[in-house]
C-alpha cells in the first residue's frame, strides 16, 4: 500500500492490534480467578487462625530471633569474609591458599549439615581449652557447655555464610580498575590506606548487589537452625502446630513474616546500590 | 643545578617474562631540569618511569631521590627491600601522572586533590583545601572543585591530575604520556598546563609521542630503545642532528602526514596493551 509523500506523520500513527496478547492477558486472568477462588474458598487455609497467630507474642519472639541471627550471620560473616578475600589476594602463597581451601569447604558443604555438625562438636571435642600447641592448656571448659543451639547456630551461620562473602568481595576488589591501584600508591597511600580509601569504596558497587542477595539468603537460611531447637521464626510455628494442628494458617503465618522482611531488605538494597553507583555514571 | 642529582638511574633491569623491558638505564635528572623521553611502542619509556616511581620493582641496578636509594637499605651489611610504608614515604615525594589519569571516581575533584595532602603529609584539611584550590586555580580549573571527575572531559581530567600530583610539594613530577589518551583537540590544554610548570622551575620527566611538545619543553632529551637509552642530548642535537639511523627513522615517522597516521596506529597499540 503505498502513501501519499509529504502528507503523513508518524506522530499520528496508532498502535497495531497483538492477537496473542489479548490471549495471554486471558489466559493470566483466569488463573489468577482461579488461584484466588482457591484461597478464599477452601475451609482448610482457616485464615481466621492465621490472622490470629499473625502478631502472637511467641511468633514475634521467633521472628526476632531469625532477624537477629540474619544480622550476626551477616555482620561477622562479612568481616570474615573481608578478611579471607584480602587473603586469597595476599601476594603470600600459604596464605592465599589456605584461605582458599576454606571456602571450597565452607562453600562445598550444605549449611544444615554444618549446623547438625556443630550443634554436636561436643562429641568429637569433648573439650574446648586454651594454651599452647602442643604444651599446657589455661583454662579449658566442657564443648557442651559453650556449644548452645544459639553458639551453634551463629558458628554455623557465620562460617558459610563468610565463605560466599569471601568470594563477593575478592570479585568486587578484582573489578576495581588497576589503574586505580596505580594512582593510590603513587600518591604514596600504604597498601591499607589505598584499599581502604581507593579500594574497597569502588568495589562496594560490585559487591553490594549480591551482598543483598547474600542477606535475603540468610534470613531464609535462618530457617534451618529449627533443626537444633533455635527457636526461630519457624521453631515457633512448629511449636504451635506441633500442640494446635493446625498446620497450614501457621506455615501462612511463617510464609508472610518472611515475605515482609524479604521486602523491606529489597527496598533497602536499591536504596544501597543507588547510593554506592555514584561517580560511576 | 647542584652537585647532587634530584633523581639519579645507574644501570636499572626490568624483565617482564621473557621481554627484557629495561636493560642497563642510566639517567641523571638535575634540579629544575626538564627531561623528555620519546622512543617507539615497547622501548621501556612507560616502564622506566613506572619503575622510578615504584609501581613496578626493578631486577637490578639502583635508583637514587635526592642521593637516597629508592626502595632498599643497608642492613647489615646486605641490600634488603624497605618495608611498604617507607616505600608509600618515598613514592610521596614524587609526583605521578598518569595516561589514563585515574583520577578516583568516587570523590569529588577537590577531595582528590585535598586527600593525599592530609592523609600521607599530615597536613591541616584546611590548609590541604587552600593549598587544593590554588593549585586548580594554575591548571585553569578553580570553577570545577566540587564537580565529580566523570563529568569532566579527558582534558579537564588530566589537570585535575596534575594538580593531585604537585599538592603533595613532589622533588620529581614523572610524566607517563599524559596526552595519549586525549581526543587531539585537548592536547594542546593539558601541555599548555605541563609548559607553565616547567617555566617554574619544576624537575620533570616527561613521556611523550608529542614531539614538537617534547622538543620545546626539554632541557634534554632521551631516546630510548628496546629497553635502552640509545641517544641523549639537548633538543637540538636529538631532533636536528640525530646521530643513530635508527633516531633519523623513528623521527622521519614523525613529519609528513603518513608519518601522523603511523603515529596514531602506534598510540592506539600501546592503550590496548
Amino acid at each position: 500500500m503505498s502513501v501519499p509523500p509529504g502528507a503523513v506523520d508518524v506522530a499520528s500513527a496508532r498502535p497495531r492490534v497483538r492477537p496473542l496478547r489479548w490471549v495471554a492477558g486471558a489466559v493470566l486472568l483466569v488463573l489468577l480467578a482461579q488461584f484466588a477462588w482457591f484461597l478464599l474458598t477452601n475451609p482448610r487455609f482457616e485464615w481466621p487462625v492465621a490472622g490470629k497467630y499473625l502478631f502472637d507474642p511467641n511468633i514475634l519472639r521467633g521472628l526476632g530471633m531469625s532477624l537477629l541471627l540474619t544480622v550476626i550471620g551477616m555482620v561477622l560473616g562479612s568481616a570474615l569474609g573481608v578478611l579471607l578475600a584480602a587473603g586469597r589476594l595476599s601476594g603470600f602463597a600459604p596464605m592465599a591458599w589456605a584461605c582458599g581451601v576454606y571456602v571450597a569447604v565452607f562453600r562445598g558443604i550444605p549449611p544444615l549439615v554444618q549446623l547438625i555438625f556443630w550443634f554436636n562438636l561436643g562429641y568429637l571435642l569433648p573439650r574446648i581449652s586454651l594454651g599452647v600447641p602442643f604444651g599446657p592448656t589455661f583454662v579449658s571448659w566442657p564443648t557442651n557447655s559453650v556449644i548452645s543451639s544459639l553458639t551453634a547456630a551463629i558458628i554455623g551461620l557465620t562460617l558459610h555464610e563468610a565463605a560466599y562473602m569471601a568470594e563477593i568481595v575478592r570479585a568486587g576488589i578484582l573489578a576495581v580498575d588497576g589503574g586505580q591501584r596505580d594512582a593510590a600508591r603513587a600518591m604514596g597511600f600504604t597498601a591499607g590506606q589505598s584499599f581502604v580509601k581507593v579500594v574497597l569504596p569502588q568495589a562496594m558497587r560490585v559487591i553490594v548487589p549480591p551482598t543483598g542477595s547474600q542477606f535475603i539468603s540468610l534470613l531464609k537460611g535462618t530457617s534451618l537452625v529449627s533443626v537444633i531447637a533455635m527457636a526461630d521464626l519457624l521453631y515457633s510455628v512448629q511449636v504451635i502446630y506441633n500442640r494446635t494442628y493446625e498446620i497450614v494458617p501457621l506455615l501462612i503465618v511463617a510464609c508472610a513474616w518472611y515475605l515482609a522482611v524479604v521486602t523491606v531488605l529489597s527496598l533497602g538494597q536499591r536504596r544501597l546500590e543507588r547510593h554506592f553507583g555514584k561517580g560511576q555514571r | 643545578m647542584s652537585d647532587t642529582p634530584v633523581l639519579r638511574v645507574r644501570g636499572v633491569r626490568k624483565r617482564f617474562g621473557d621481554h627484557q623491558a629495561l636493560d642497563g638505564v642510566d639517567l641523571d635528572v638535575h634540579e629544575g631540569e626538564v627531561v623528555t623521553v620519546i622512543g617507539p611502542s615497547g622501548s621501556g619509556k612507560s616502564t622506566l618511569v613506572r619503575c622510578v616511581h615504584q609501581l613496578e620493582s626493578i631486577d637490578g641496578g639502583a635508583m637514587y631521590l635526592d642521593g637516597e636509594l629508592l626502595g632498599y637499605e643497608m642492613h647489615r651489611g646486605h641490600l634488603r627491600p624497605l618495608p611498604d610504608r617507607r616505600v608509600a614515604a618515598q613514592r610521596g615525594r614524587m609526583g605521578m601522572v598518569f595516561q589514563q589519569f585515574n583520577l578516583f571516581p568516587h570523590w569529588s575533584v577537590l577531595r582528590n586533590v585535598v586527600e593525599a595532602q592530609v592523609a600521607v603529609h599530615r597536613r591541616r584539611p584546611g590548609e590541604a583545601r587552600e593549598e587544593a584550590l590554588r593549585l586548580l586555580d594554575r591548571v585553569g580549573l578553580a570553577g570545577k572543585a566540587d564537580a565529580h571527575p566523570r563529568t569532566l572531559s579527558g582534558g579537564q581530567q588530566q589537570r585535575v591530575a596534575i594538580a593531585r600530583a604537585l599538592a603533595t610539594r613532589p622533588r620529581i613530577m614523572l610524566f607517563d604520556e599524559p596526552t595519549s589518551a586525549l581526543d587531539p583537540e585537548l592536547v594542546d590544554e593539558v601541555l599548555s598546563v605541563v609548559l607553565d610548570l616547567a617555566r617554574g622551575g619544576m624537575t620533570m620527566i616527561i613521556v611523550t609521542h608529542e614531539m614538537s611538545f617534547a622538543r620545546e619543553v626539554a632541557d634534554r632529551c632521551v631516546f630510548m630503545e628496546q629497553g635502552r637509552v640509545a641517544e641523549v642530548g639537548t633538543p637540538e642535537e636529538i631532533f636536528d642532528n640525530p646521530a643513530s639511523p635508527r633516531l633519523r627513522a623513528f623521527l622521519s615517522r614523525f613529519s609528513g602526514r603518513a608519518a601522523q597516521a603511523a603515529d596514531e596506529r602506534m598510540l592506539e597499540e600501546e592503550t590496548t596493551s
